[in-house]
């Protein structure tokens, strides 16, 4: 569905992302994981048209997206940090978003899941970070779109919505809705992820399943796999 | 675009920036008109307002509103919106609420006065529109520099600079230039410098139309000579229209490359 060509970014001195090709494919869940300053935010903001690519391509559905912007008709992406209007009310905002988008959204039975039918009429600015969290799903999850890219979804949710998180992402993906996400939580990421995209300084690391990356490092968890694919590469270099 | 033109223009009057600078005009407007007496007088106060301060406030509302809304923009960015739309829409949305603002402000007192004397109608309108356009190229110009440092400092500064140079320093340099190179034909050099600057332009549309020549500069009365008084007008009138497209391009260009 996704495909990264040779993907290149600078930003000043710093390569942020150094030829990396990734294929995320239809229908499944797949985890973009990296220490901070990977890369991560970068390559997905390089799929959304926000990032634009030093050289390199990435395709969308067959078709390259730079310079482009219908195909976003087809992605939701829900940021890092939640960034909204702070002088909106939530209901609002899941008015606004759609009318821009000039798409239908469903969001009744979100806002009863994730319980933000109780501060429907605050200001975006009066919520707590969790709260505004679970704003940031719903919108995520009110569009019919087949792709949907979370970044760091769990952030600030309590373990109630992070339970309610999971079962959403199960019944996604039976619809057939592709997932992308990113997330320091390693417990998340082993019960989520389908595949596994590893970034370490912008590069791509590793590439495959969880039960790939545990036999690939001999490890018994995800948290000690990347640990030791992170140590693996710092040997490396002190070798080099 | 018209829905983020339509958000802008909400947004602003929801912060209540719209009518604090409709009643600021407002409050001005009846003040010069009454109390300064003499018609060429207030006319003549009425133009440093325009020239000086309507461009200064689009200057700091393109640079302020766009870093508060800088989170909304990255919003907008991953939305199938295009992006000349998002920025230029932005532009637009602030350059209306200012514009409305001032045509407002001002246009009631004008009205009330008009009413009582029946006096500079036309001179009156004219005013209005070249405030409006002023407002609207500094708004536009002041975006176009904000877009393209991330740095906020850094933006009010270059934004500023640009003003105070259209504002005041061009002017000052324009006459430095004259006066070195007085026993030289100027007329053309001193016509095509004022075309690049879009507060002269504005200057010597409205001292044409006023026919004030004491007021009216070395520009102006070149200006006159050569086209006389309306082709002069027209002239001036039809760049300053070419400076209101420009930040549509440059912010199209500027924004077309960066990263957000």
């Amino acid at each position: 569905m996704v495909k990264f060509i040779e993907v290149n970014k600078r930003f000043g001195r710093l390569q942020v992302l150094k030829d990396v090709s990734i294929d995320v494919e239809e229908g499944i869940k797949t985890a973009i994981l990296g220490p901070n300053g990977s890369g991560k935010t970068t390559l997905i903001k390089t799929l959304l048209g926000m990032v634009i690519p030093d050289s390199g391509d990435v395709i969308f559905k067959g078709e390259s997206v730079l310079g482009k912007y219908k195909y976003r008709r087809e992605i939701v992406y829900m940021p890092q940090i939640a960034l909204f209007p702070q002088n909106l009310t939530v209901k609002e905002l899941l008015e606004l978003i759609p009318k821009l988008r000039k798409q239908e959204a469903k969001y009744d039975d979100l806002v009863d899941r994730f319980g933000v039918n109780e501060f429907m009429h605050k200001k975006m600015n009066a919520l707590s970070g969790g709260m505004r969290q679970k704003v940031n799903l719903v919108l995520a999850f009110m569009f019919d779109v087949p792709l949907v890219i979370l970044d760091e979804p769990t952030n600030g949710l309590d373990p109630v919505a992070v339970l309610e998180l999971k079962k959403l992402l199960y019944e996604e993906e039976k619809k057939g809705r592709t997932i992308m996400f990113t997330s320091h939580i390693m417990d998340f990421v082993q019960q989520m992820a389908d595949r596994i995209v590893f970034l370490l300084e912008g590069v791509v690391n590793f590439e495959g399943t969880v039960s790939e990356i545990l036999t690939e490092t001999g490890t018994s968890n995800l948290e000690e796999a990347v640990a030791s694919l992170i140590i693996q590469n710092q040997n490396q270099k002190a070798y080099v | 675009m018209f829905k983020i033109i339509g958000y802008v223009i909400k947004d602003l009057l929801r912060n209540r920036w719209t009518l604090f600078y409709l009643l600021f005009y407002l409050l001005v407007g009846f003040s010069i008109l009454m109390f300064s007496g003499d018609f060429s007088k207030s006319m003549v106060s009425f133009l440093q307002i325009i020239l000086i301060l309507t461009p200064l406030i689009g200057t700091l509302f393109g640079v302020m509103y766009y870093y508060n809304s800088r989170d909304f923009i990255e919003l907008l960015l991953a939305q199938p919106i295009r992006r000349r739309d998002v920025f230029v829409g932005q532009w637009l949305g602030v350059s209306l609420s200012l514009g409305t603002s001032l045509i407002v402000g001002l246009g009631i007192p004008f009205l009330w006065y008009f009413a009582q004397y029946e006096v500079a109608g036309d001179q009156f309108i004219l005013l209005l529109l070249l405030g409006f356009a002023l407002g609207a190229i500094f708004t536009g110009l002041s975006m176009a520099v904000s877009v393209s440092t991330d740095n906020k400092i850094r933006g009010f500064g270059y934004a500023l600079v640009l003003w105070l140079l259209m504002a005041v320093v061009y002017d000052g340099f324009l006459l430095l230039a004259l006066i070195a190179f007085r026993d030289y034909p100027l007329e053309k050099f001193a016509l095509v410098a004022t075309v690049f600057n879009p507060i002269d332009l504005a200057r010597i549309t409205i001292l044409l139309k006023l026919d004030i020549s004491a007021l009216m500069g070395y520009t102006g009365a070149v200006f006159r000579e050569f086209l006389g008084s309306t082709a002069g007008m027209l002239t001036s009138m039809t760049i300053l229209l070419l400076w209101m497209i420009l930040p549509f391009f440059l912010i199209t260009f500027i924004a077309r490359k960066r990263d957000f």
